[in-house]
């Protein structure tokens, strides 16, 4: 909730900055009035201004850290039903799991007709992963931000898919995997595909490349960029709400029926986000595999 | 909203969980399901072959109950038989001995009536001499007129 020292906008820009560890350039003027000296000095950023400021060198802790820790959470769950998994009466959690594995083996059956290990452990990861990570944003926006104030750490954002960092970063993972497969697939067919594409003919090579190649970079773009826009969104209008609660206890009732509201619409958006990311990805990678 | 080195954490942080996934956690929830799938099946297939045998061994028993029916009352129809058969043969060995008595009878009675006109016969010629002695006055030569009283006797 926003103190009384905060407006309602430094309470918004306060929860979208992300926890940034980074090199500070050389010169650069802090908040405490010291100067970066010679070479640079990686420190933890001090608000916007210095994550900024700290370009691409720099790694946002926060994100960094729920995205890790949440796939760690997926593979130990994941592993352990595997372990347990046999062929007699499932556990409940082993027929969860189960459930899910099916549902991606389904999908994955259905959409993708080449043969690759990779794919379904690949969707399987992608959806759960993502889906957990969706999840963080059904947490109250200010729970573990204020908790983790009290331990003095001022920035967090605890949901990674808000970070487009996080999301092109598995959409770029996707990317390459796409071009690996086309290449080792189709070969020559690959380059045929982008130079003699819609227009089967010599002189309009220069035109198909440039409409293939946008056509292929538009894929990871919005890959990524869908899913981080949705949860970025999401997180948002939470937010938003959350603040509606410093405007008074008049408010308040109001404000925590949209809380329940979106939070229900929610689990909608954030189950929905994964699959779509899920389905994309085997798509793409199935247009990867086929010769046309 | 920097893009940063994050970019490149996100990604090898997600090689390395596809790359876990698809070795230790993809393969054997699949194959264990696959083995569920296999075991339900045949599961299922043997069910679906011990109704069927139920169903053949039921309609097994309806045609041994059927043939033991028909046997049993083939039996009692030949025991009825035999037991006519019996009745009847024993009906003809009572006539048959019926007959034999009654002929014996017969025989005897008739054995009894030669005797009886035999002994009859010799009274009358006895009884005829008597009476030719008296008429005539003297005896007579039983021997000399044996011919002519035996000739008598064999006419009554």
């Amino acid at each position: 909730m926003a103190g009384e020292t905060q407006t309602i906008s430094e309470y918004i820009v306060h929860h979208l900055t992300n926890l940034t560890y980074g090199k500070l350039p050389a010169g650069f003027e802090r908040e405490d009035g010291s100067v970066v000296g010679e070479g640079g000095a990686w420190v933890m950023a001090h608000g916007g201004d210095e994550a900024a400021a700290m370009g691409f060198n720099a790694i946002h802790v926060d994100s960094m850290l729920w995205s890790i820790g949440l796939g760690i959470i997926f593979c130990w769950l994941f592993r352990r039903v595997a372990k347990k998994a046999e062929s007699g009466v499932p556990s409940k959690a082993v027929n969860i799991v189960e459930m899910i594995v099916e549902f991606v083996d389904n999908t994955v059956r259905d959409t993708f007709h080449g043969q690759n290990k990779l794919v379904a452990p690949l969707a399987l990861t992608i959806f759960v992963w993502v889906f957990l990570m969706n999840l963080m944003d059904l947490i109250p926006v200010d729970l573990i931000p204020s908790l983790l104030a009290l331990a003095g750490v001022h920035y967090q954002k605890i949901v990674p898919s808000t970070d487009p960092n996080i999301t092109m970063g598995m959409a770029v993972g996707v990317f390459i995997l796409m071009l690996y497969y086309s290449i080792k697939v189709k070969g020559m067919g690959f380059v045929r595909e982008l130079t003699l594409n819609p227009f089967n003919h010599p002189v309009f090579i220069p035109v198909n490349l440039f409409m293939e190649v946008v056509g292929l970079l538009a894929k990871p773009f919005s890959l990524g960029l869908r899913l981080f826009g949705n949860m970025y969104a999401g997180e948002m209008i939470f937010i938003l709400i959350a603040a509606l609660f410093s405007a008074g206890i008049a408010w308040a009732l109001p404000a925590g029926l949209l809380q329940i509201g979106w939070a229900i619409f929610h689990i909608l958006v954030i189950t929905l986000q994964a699959f779509i990311f899920m389905v994309l990805t085997i798509v793409y990678l199935s247009m990867a595999h086929e010769d046309h | 909203m920097n893009i940063n080195l994050t970019l490149i954490g996100q990604m090898v942080a997600f090689v390395c969980f596809v790359v876990f996934c698809m070795k230790y956690v993809w393969p054997p929830i699949i194959a264990a399901m696959q083995e569920r799938e296999n075991k339900i099946a045949d599961g299922l297939a043997a069910a679906d072959r011990a109704s069927h045998d139920l169903e053949l061994a039921q309609e097994k028993a309806v045609e041994r109950l059927r043939q033991a029916k028909e046997e049993a009352a083939a039996i009692v129809d030949a025991a009825n038989k035999r037991g006519n058969q019996l009745v009847e043969e024993a009906k003809q060995a009572a006539l048959v001995e019926a007959q034999r008595v009654k002929a014996s009878a017969q025989a005897e009675i008739e054995q009894e009536a030669n005797r009886a006109r035999e002994q009859l016969r010799g009274q009358v010629a006895a009884l005829s001499l008597a009476g030719a002695e008296k008429i005539l006055g003297s005896s007579i030569d039983p021997k000399a007129h044996a011919d002519l009283v035996d000739e008598l006797a064999a006419q009554l």
